[in-house]
């Protein structure tokens, strides 16, 4: 039987063992396949444990209190070992400097892939690839600590996206990149994402640049979920929104004239959308 | 009261960062430094508080040339809160964080006592007193570098992309809260790619591109610009899109409630 979901939380709680109480409290998600996902909430709910959950950072790196099951393209992540999951799913931290390591930045690419055993004529072909994708060929020589943290940021993205995982988790990934080059970066993402089929599990803060083009908006909030949908009926009706949640100033426009019945035909999320309906009702004639 | 006067900066690589920068900076404004990755607006900020030195040129701050005055006196008055908070932080627990600026700048025990308390609470950082600060969250250890630099009350403060991490509640405390500094007469510089974040305050910004200023001055005027905006990979803040898009006359509203209310009487609702 063909799975549609390919990660999978059944009943799942966690605490760290330095803490008194559970991070995630009860978790049943199901992502399916090729969906992009963003996952928000305060700082501290528990989106980057979740994610560590999904990697198997948790619970054979992070020791603590597990409960329930999460399944990753069919394996069970208590069950197998780390290496098995790195297979399937790639993570690009939320501080680059946990990641790339090697004293050039081809290297850095290779290096991930030398441990998958991939050939040597594949490897040129990928690093290759790669680096012109992000656009990043000029970084192929250069060490990390030569590199400005939005160019890191891009060097590690590099390293995971050169092993084709059918999975990507990307915390925060454009936090220390400026707005062009963030959209850039989101868009080569979820090109790739349409291109190979890939499911990429994002936690982002500035959701004006993903939720456009994101199939679920979860929002997490002490330690358990309280949203997830399409991010247009997240953002526009749903009752469970929480302040911590960065809003789009166009959304929050939005909500603000429709509860003071402004009447409007079609939900906005864009400034171009915003300007139509504006232009319909001959504002400013 | 900070200066730059054709400063260049070439990096031990070779690598020219700073390219003839003339900058003035007047005491008790939001000043915001934005622009592309790798643009030089980190090395900028380093130059103020002395961290680093002019290749050529001189940075003035206070009247004073940083080429012949310690870091340790210019921390004082200049803190600096780090874009990478690993960088920043290295004490034991977050109170000790807290303690290490404020003991080595501040000999009144009771004024030490009450800016610890307070800045321990305004962050929400209470409940992480004795916690490792390598245990907190990304968000979390950035608001204890900033409790940390504020605690020994710094006339300026630079923050180096402060809203990285941070969700939304957070980020409009930091607002009222660097809006309220800035009213009790503190100087603040912004380093930030997050320009909806910094659209309310409405701050001189100043654009830098390749290691050069392309220009200076107030946020609507710059953002207005779309070849300077092409650039420098900036985008405009969503309601100065809006405002311009609708061909609105009047200035472009700092928040939404604004933007509700000027909307409503425009459309005469």
């Amino acid at each position: 039987m063909k799975e549609k979901s390919i990660i999978k939380f059944e009943n799942f709680s966690f605490r760290y063992d330095s803490a008194n109480e559970f991070i995630l409290k009860n978790i049943n998600l199901e992502i399916n396949k090729n969906e992009l996902v963003i996952l928000a909430g305060p700082t501290g709910c528990g989106k980057s444990t979740l994610l560590r959950s999904i990697i198997g950072l948790i619970p054979h790196m992070h020791g603590g209190e597990y409960k329930g099951k999460v399944i990753v393209d069919q394996l069970v992540v208590n069950d197998v070992k780390i290496t098995d999951l790195a297979k399937k799913a790639g993570f690009v931290f939320q501080n680059p400097e946990n990641q790339i390591f090697m004293f050039s930045i081809e290297r850095d690419i290779v290096f991930g892939l030398e441990n998958l055993g991939t050939s040597r004529t594949i490897m040129k072909e990928r690093v290759d690839s790669i680096l012109s994708l992000l656009k990043i060929e000029h970084l192929a020589t250069k060490a990390p600590h030569e590199l400005s943290d939005g160019e890191k940021q891009k060097a590690a993205l590099a390293g995971i996206l050169a092993m084709q995982p059918k999975i990507l988790i990307l915390d925060e990934p454009t936090s220390l990149l400026d707005p062009k080059t963030a959209i850039d970066f989101i868009n080569i993402v979820n090109d790739l994402r349409k291109k190979i089929g890939m499911t990429i599990v994002i936690v982002e803060h500035r959701l004006d640049l993903v939720v456009g083009i994101a199939d679920k908006l979860i929002i997490l909030s002490n330690g358990k979920i309280i949203e997830n949908n399409n991010p247009k009926q997240v953002l526009h009706y749903s009752n469970q929104l929480i302040p911590e949640i960065g809003i789009p100033v166009i959304s929050r426009l939005y909500r603000n004239l429709a509860k003071s019945n402004y009447d409007f035909d079609n939900v906005i999320v864009t400034v171009k959308d915003m300007v139509k309906e504006m232009r319909r009702k001959k504002f400013n004639d | 009261m900070i200066e730059f006067k054709n400063v260049n900066y070439i990096h031990v690589n070779g690598i020219q960062a700073l390219k003839e920068i003339n900058l003035s900076i007047k005491p008790k404004t939001i000043n915001a430094l934005v622009g592309s990755n790798g643009t030089g607006k980190t090395t900028l900020a380093r130059h103020i508080n002395g961290l680093l030195k002019p290749t050529s040129g001189n940075v003035l701050v206070f009247g004073k040339n940083t080429k012949k005055i310690s870091v340790a006196s210019l921390s004082k008055r200049i803190g600096m809160v780090f874009q990478n908070s690993n960088h920043q932080l290295f004490a034991d627990t977050v109170k000790n964080e807290i303690l290490f600026g404020l003991n080595n700048f501040e000999t009144d025990s009771q004024i030490k006592k009450n800016r610890f308390e307070w800045a321990l609470n305004f962050f929400d950082l209470k409940k992480y007193e004795n916690t490792s600060p390598l245990k907190l969250s990304g968000g979390e250890k950035k608001r204890l570098c900033i409790a940390s630099v504020l605690a020994w009350n710094p006339e300026v403060l630079i923050l180096d992309e402060p809203t990285v991490g941070q969700d939304q509640v957070q980020k409009e405390k930091m607002l009222k809260f660097i809006s309220n500094l800035n009213k009790q007469g503190k100087t603040i510089i912004i380093i930030s790619h997050d320009l909806e974040f910094l659209w309310p305050l409405k701050p001189n910004t100043i654009v830098m591109a390749k290691g050069r200023i392309k220009k200076t001055g107030k946020m609507t005027d710059i953002f207005s610009d779309d070849e300077l905006l092409n650039q420098t990979c900036l985008m405009r803040p969503q309601l100065l899109d809006l405002w311009m898009k609708l061909n609105i006359k009047e200035e472009p509203p700092g928040d939404i409630t604004k933007a509700t209310d000027a909307i409503r009487r425009i459309n005469g609702s």
